[in-house]
C-alpha cells in the first residue's frame, strides 16, 4: 500500500482540533430492546476515535444512526455545525461523512475501478440525465486519476479491472474503504475493517488509517474487535457496553478502566 | 337493518374463499418463503379437472376430489418445490416471483392443449347439496356449496393455526423460511419441512378452487385471478403473517363487496368504478398502511453470502474481436431484415413482424425498469395502454396528429408511472410488484373499460387523418416499419445511453447494495423515481405505435394478464439487455402467428406455454435461457477460434458462465 497522498479536499475549511461531529443523548430501540441508551461523545476534525465494546453494545446502531441509516427515538447529531436531523444518507454523505459496513455491502456487478468511479461522481452529486442522453458521461481524466490515486494507496491497483464478484473478503473490505475514501470525507467511519483480513494486512490497514488521520487531516471513528489495531489507530476511546458509553480517554486509560474490564470479561464469583 | 345484514350475509361465502385463499399463501410464504403467485392457476386447474371428471367423465364427486385435490393438487406442489423453487437461492426474491408468474401464466394457458376449449359449468358442491337450502341468515338463504364453502374455511383456518403455531413442524417451517441452511446445521431436514409445506398449501389451493367453482356459474381462468387479487389484498392485512387477521380481511372484503352491490345505484361512479376495483384498492391500501410488508421480499438469509454471484454480462466474457464479429453480425442481419421488409416480403409477415417491432419497444421498458433499475414491474402492459389510448383519445377529440399525441400519451404514461413509483417508495421487491400489478388490475377494471376511453369492448377503430400525411395504414406500403423502426432504434439508443451513463451506474450500484449506494451518496428515491418515468415513457411511445400499428385501440391489448406475460417473456429472452427485449417482441409474434396458422385452435395459447416455460429457467439463468445459449455458444465459438494458453485468451465456456469461484463474503482463505 502506497503512502505518498495529496492534499484532501473533504476536510477544506476544516481546522485540526474544531469540533466535528457531536452526538448528544442519542438513543435508539428496536420494540423493547434499547440499543443505543444516551449516547453523548464528540469528535474534532482530524482526530481518530476508536469505539469499542462487546459484541451487542450498539456500536454499529451508533454508525447508522450517524450515517442516517436509521432514524434515532432521541437526542442530536451535529456534523460541522449542521444539526443532521432527519437528513437522508445520501446527503450526509456528500456532506462528507464516508463509511464501510460491518456486513460487506459491495456491488456485485462491478469491478473495483467501477466502485471508485461511481462513489467519486455520486459523492459529488453529479451524474444527470440530460449528460447521459448526450453522451457526456464518460470518466474524466480527473476522476480517473483521483481514482487510481486511492487504488494506490489501499494497495488495489493491480485489482482495479477485477470484478468484486471475484474477491475474498478482505479484498472486498478493501473495495469498501477505498469506496469511502474516493469521495474525500472529512470522516471515516470504517467499521471493523480489519475483520477476515490477516495480521499482514491488517498491519498494512492500521498504517494507511493513521496516514489518512496524520496527513490529510481526515478524522476516523474506528469500531473494531482487533484491540491491537485499536491502540495503534486511535488518539482516543470511547467504550460501549449494552447501549451506554462507560468509559472515554487515551486507549491505555480505558483498558485499565474496571467497567471495561468487568464489559469484556464479566465478574469472577 | 335485516336488508343490510342479508346483502352482508350473501357476501360471507365468497368472503371465505378470499380467506382460503389468503390462508394458502401465507402459509406457502410462512414455511418456504415464496409468495405464491401461481396459487390461483394452481386452484383453477383443481377446479376445472374437478369439474371435468365429474361432468365429462361422470366420476362420482368423492372420486373426483380425490383425484383432483387430495392427490392432483399436492403432486403438482412437490413438482414445483422439486423442480423450480427449491432450485432458486433463498436470497434470489425476483427469480421466486418470477417463477409463480410463469406458472400463473402458463398453467391456464396450458389447460387448453390437453382438454380443449370447452366451457366448463355447473361444478357440483364437495359437503352439501348445492340445490338444497339449508338455513337462512336474516332471510338470506344459505345453500350446500356456500355452507361447504363456510364450514371448510372455519375447520382449515383452525388448522392451520396450530399447525403453524403449536406443533413442531410449524417451527420448523418458521425456521426454513429464514434460513433453509441454518435450521439444516441444527439438525432438521429442511427440504422435507419445505415440500410437506408446498404439498399443504397445494392441497389447499385445490380445495380453494373446487369449493369457488360452485358459487360461480360459468367459471374461467380469470375469476380465479381476480378472486386471488382480493386474497393477496387479505393476506397482505395480515402482514403475510397472521392467518386469522388475513381470512378477517377476506370475509370482510367479501361482505363489502356485496354491501355495496346490493346498495349502489347501478351506474353511478361508485358502482363503475370503486366496486370492480375493490380488491385493488384492499391490496395497494394494504401495502400503503402495514407496515411489515416494507421488506417484503427482501431476503435475510445470513448464509445467503454462499450462493454463487450472478453470471457476468456476456459482454464482460468476450474477446474484443468476437464483440467486433458480433457487431458485425448485428449490422449484417439488420442490413438483411431492412432490406427484405422493404422488397420482398409478404405483407402478412411484415405485418406481423411490424407488431414484434412495437412489442419490442414496450419490452424495452421492461429492460429498464426490471433488467436495470431491479425492481419487477408487473404494469408495463398497462403504462403501453394508457400512451395509445392517450394518443388515439387526443386524436379523436382534438384533432392533435397521433404522432405528436405519442409525446403526450408517453408524458402521460410517464406520469402514472411516477405515481406508481411514489406511492411504493417505501416498498421493496415483492411489494412493489404487488402495488404495481394491484394498479394493473384498477386500470384494466376501473378505466380501460370505460366506453367514453376504449369504446368498450369494440375497440376505439383509428382514422387515416389522425396520423395524416403518412400513409401508416396503407397494406401496399411501408410507412409503418419505418416509423416502428425508427422508434425502436429510439427507444434502444435511449435504453442504451442511460446504461453506459452516470444513471446506469448507479442502478447498477442499488442493485448491488441499496445501503452503501446511499453512504456514497446516491439518491435512492430519485433514481427510483427517474427509471421508472423513463420506462413509462417508453412503455406509453411502445403503446401508441402499436396502437397505430393494429390500426385500433382496444382494452384486450392491454390486459393486465398480458402485463404479467410480457414480463415473462423478457424474462425468458434476456431483461438485462436491448437484444433481449427486441429477441422478445419478434419471438413473441412470430411464435403466435406461426401457432395461429399452423396448428388447430386449441393450441392457440401455446405461445404462453412456452414462453412461461423458458422463463422457469430463470432461476438457474437469471440473465435468460436465450442469453445463457448466446454466452454458451459465443464461448464456445471462442474456444475453436483462440487458443486456451494465449494470453488474454478468454476463460473456458463452463467457468466463464458459472460465475467467478469466490465472491463476497465468501472468505478467500
Amino acid at each position: 500500500m502506497a503512502e505518498s497522498l495529496s492534499a484532501p479536499s473533504g476536510s477544506v475549511g476544516l481546522v485540526p482540533g474544531e469540533p466535528l461531529l457531536s452526538v448528544d443523548g442519542l438513543s435508539k430501540s428496536f420494540g423493547g430492546v434499547l440499543a443505543v441508551a444516551n449516547v453523548t461523545f464528540s469528535m474534532a476534525a482530524g482526530e481518530s476515535v476508536g469505539l469499542v465494546g462487546p459484541n451487542g453494545a450498539g456500536k454499529t446502531t451508533l454508525f447508522n444512526c450517524i450515517s442516517g441509516q436509521l432514524r434515532p427515538n432521541g437526542g442530536t447529531v451535529v456534523f460541522r455545525g449542521e444539526e443532521l436531523g432527519h437528513l437522508a444518507t445520501f446527503k450526509r454523505a456528500r456532506r462528507g461523512i464516508g463509511r464501510t459496513y460491518q456486513r460487506i455491502e459491495v456491488f456485485t456487478e462491478m469491478t473495483v475501478r467501477q466502485h471508485l468511479l461511481v462513489a467519486e461522481r455520486s459523492h459529488r452529486g453529479d451524474g444527470r440525465l440530460w449528460k447521459d442522453l448526450l453522451n457526456l458521461s464518460a470518466p474524466r481524466p480527473e476522476e480517473q486519476a483521483r481514482v487510481d490515486e486511492v487504488l494506490d494507496l489501499v494497495g488495489l491497483t493491480e485489482l482495479a479491472d477485477t470484478s468484486v464478484a471475484a474477491l475474498g473478503l478482505g479484498l472486498c473490505r478493501l473495495v469498501e474503504l477505498a469506496r469511502a475514501l474516493v469521495g474525500e470525507p472529512s470522516l471515516l467511519m470504517a467499521d471493523e475493517p480489519s475483520s477476515g483480513l490477516d495480521v499482514h494486512e491488517t498491519r498494512e490497514l492500521a498504517k494507511v488509517l493513521r496516514t489518512l488521520q496524520r496527513e490529510r487531516g481526515m478524522a476516523v471513528l474506528l469500531v473494531e474487535h482487533d484491540l491491537g489495531m485499536v491502540g495503534e489507530v486511535v488518539d482516543r476511546t470511547v467504550v460501549m457496553d449494552l447501549g451506554q458509553v462507560i468509559a472515554e480517554g487515551t486507549f491505555d486509560e480505558v483498558m485499565a478502566d474496571p467497567r471495561v474490564r468487568h464489559a469484556y470479561l464479566g465478574t469472577s464469583r | 337493518m335485516t336488508e343490510f345484514l342479508g346483502y352482508g350475509i350473501s357476501g360471507v361465502p365468497y368472503g371465505c374463499t378470499y380467506a382460503l385463499f389468503a390462508v394458502g399463501l401465507i402459509l406457502t410464504y410462512q414455511a418456504t418463503g415464496v409468495f405464491n403467485f401461481a396459487f390461483g392457476a394452481q386452484a383453477y386447474l383443481a377446479a376445472f379437472v374437478f369439474t371435468w371428471l365429474t361432468q365429462v367423465q361422470q366420476f362420482p364427486v368423492w372420486a373426483a376430489f380425490v383425484l383432483s385435490v387430495v392427490v392432483l393438487s399436492p403432486a403438482l406442489g412437490l413438482i414445483f418445490n422439486r423442480y423450480l423453487f427449491s432450485q432458486i437461492p433463498n436470497n434470489n426474491n425476483m427469480a421466486k416471483v418470477v417463477t409463480g408468474i410463469a406458472l400463473f401464466v402458463g398453467i391456464p394457458a396450458l389447460l387448453p392443449v390437453f382438454f380443449g376449449t370447452q366451457n366448463l359449468q355447473n361444478a357440483p358442491s364437495i359437503l352439501f347439496n348445492i340445490n338444497n337450502v339449508y338455513l337462512h341468515v336474516f332471510n338470506t338463504p344459505i345453500n350446500g356449496a356456500q355452507l361447504a364453502t363456510m364450514v371448510v374455511t372455519a375447520v382449515v383456518l383452525v388448522a392451520m393455526v396450530i399447525l403453524l403455531r403449536f406443533t413442531s413442524l410449524g417451527l420448523q417451517m418458521r425456521g426454513a423460511v429464514e434460513s433453509r441452511r441454518l435450521v439444516e446445521l441444527d439438525g432438521v431436514n429442511a427440504g422435507r419441512v419445505v415440500a410437506v409445506a408446498w404439498a399443504i398449501s397445494s392441497f389447499l389451493a385445490g380445495l380453494a378452487g373446487v369449493l369457488l367453482a360452485p358459487l360461480l356459474n360459468q367459471f374461467q381462468a380469470n375469476d380465479y385471478a381476480t378472486l386471488m387479487v382480493a386474497a393477496f389484498g387479505a393476506a397482505a392485512w395480515g402482514a403475510l403473517r397472521s392467518m386469522p387477521i388475513a381470512a378477517g380481511v377476506g370475509i370482510l372484503v367479501g361482505v363489502i363487496d356485496a354491501l355495496l352491490l346490493g346498495y349502489l345505484p347501478t351506474g353511478s361512479w361508485l358502482f363503475t368504478y370503486v366496486l370492480p376495483s375493490l380488491p385493488f384498492i384492499v391490496l395497494a391500501l394494504a401495502l400503503l398502511i402495514v407496515p411489515g410488508l416494507r421488506q417484503l421480499g427482501v431476503g435475510t438469509d445470513p448464509l445467503s453470502s454462499v450462493d454463487p454471484p450472478p453470471p457476468p454480462p456476456i459482454r464482460a466474457i468476450r474477446v474484443p474481436i468476437m464483440d467486433r464479429l458480433i457487431r458485425i453480425s448485428w449490422y449484417t442481419v439488420l442490413a438483411v431484415f431492412i432490406i427484405s421488409m422493404l422488397t420482398w416480403m409478404p405483407r402478412t409477415w411484415e405485418n406481423v413482424l411490424n407488431s414484434g417491432l412495437c412489442f419490442a419497444t414496450v419490452f424495452l421498458s421492461i429492460t429498464l425498469i426490471t433488467g436495470m433499475g431491479g425492481q419487477l414491474s408487473l404494469a408495463q402492459g398497462t403504462l403501453a395502454g394508457i400512451g395509445g389510448f392517450t394518443a388515439a383519445q387526443l386524436a379523436n377529440h382534438l384533432a392533435i396528429n397521433m404522432l405528436a399525441g405519442a409525446l403526450l400519451g408517453a408524458f402521460l404514461a410517464a406520469v402514472v408511472a411516477v405515481v406508481l413509483a411514489v406511492l411504493s417508495l417505501r416498498l421493496k421487491g415483492l411489494g412493489l410488484a404487488l402495488m404495481t400489478l394491484a394498479a394493473a388490475l384498477f386500470f384494466d377494471n376501473s378505466v380501460f373499460n370505460q366506453t367514453s376511453i376504449t369504446n368498450g369492448t369494440q375497440g376505439l377503430p383509428l382514422k387515416q387523418s389522425w396520423v395524416a400525411p403518412l400513409d401508416f395504414f396503407n397494406p401496399n406500403g411501408h410507412a409503418m416499419f419505418v416509423l416502428a423502426m425508427v422508434v425502436l432504434t429510439l427507444s434502444v439508443l435511449l435504453v442504451n445511453l442511460v446504461k453506459k451513463g452516470s444513471i446506469g451506474q448507479f442502478l447498477t450500484a442499488m442493485r448491488g447494495s441499496e445501503t452503501a449506494a446511499a453512504g456514497i451518496g446516491i439518491n435512492l428515491t430519485w433514481q427510483r423515481i427517474l427509471v421508472f418515468a423513463l420506462s413509462g415513457a417508453v412503455a406509453g411511445i411502445g403503446g401508441v405505435i402499436f396502437t397505430i400499428q393494429q390500426q385500433s385501440g382496444n382494452s384486450n391489448q392491454w390486459a393486465y394478464e398480458l402485463s404479467l406475460a410480457f414480463v415473462v417473456i423478457v424474462v425468458t429472452t434476456g431483461v438485462r439487455t436491448p437484444e433481449g427485449a427486441i429477441q422478445g417482441g419478434m419471438g413473441f409474434v412470430i411464435t403466435q402467428h406461426l401457432i395461429e396458422v399452423y396448428l388447430p385452435t386449441r393450441l392457440s395459447s401455446l405461445t404462453f406455454v412456452l414462453f412461461a416455460f423458458g422463463a422457469l429457467t430463470y432461476a438457474k439463468h437469471p440473465e435468460g435461457i436465450l442469453e445463457y445459449q448466446k454466452a454458451k455458444s459465443t464461448m464456445r465459438f471462442q474456444k475453436l477460434l483462440f487458443e486456451r494458453d494465449r494470453p488474454g485468451a478468454p476463460p473456458a465456456p463452463e467457468a466463464a458462465l458459472a460465475g467467478a469461484p469466490g465472491g463476497p463474503g465468501v472468505d478467500g482463505g
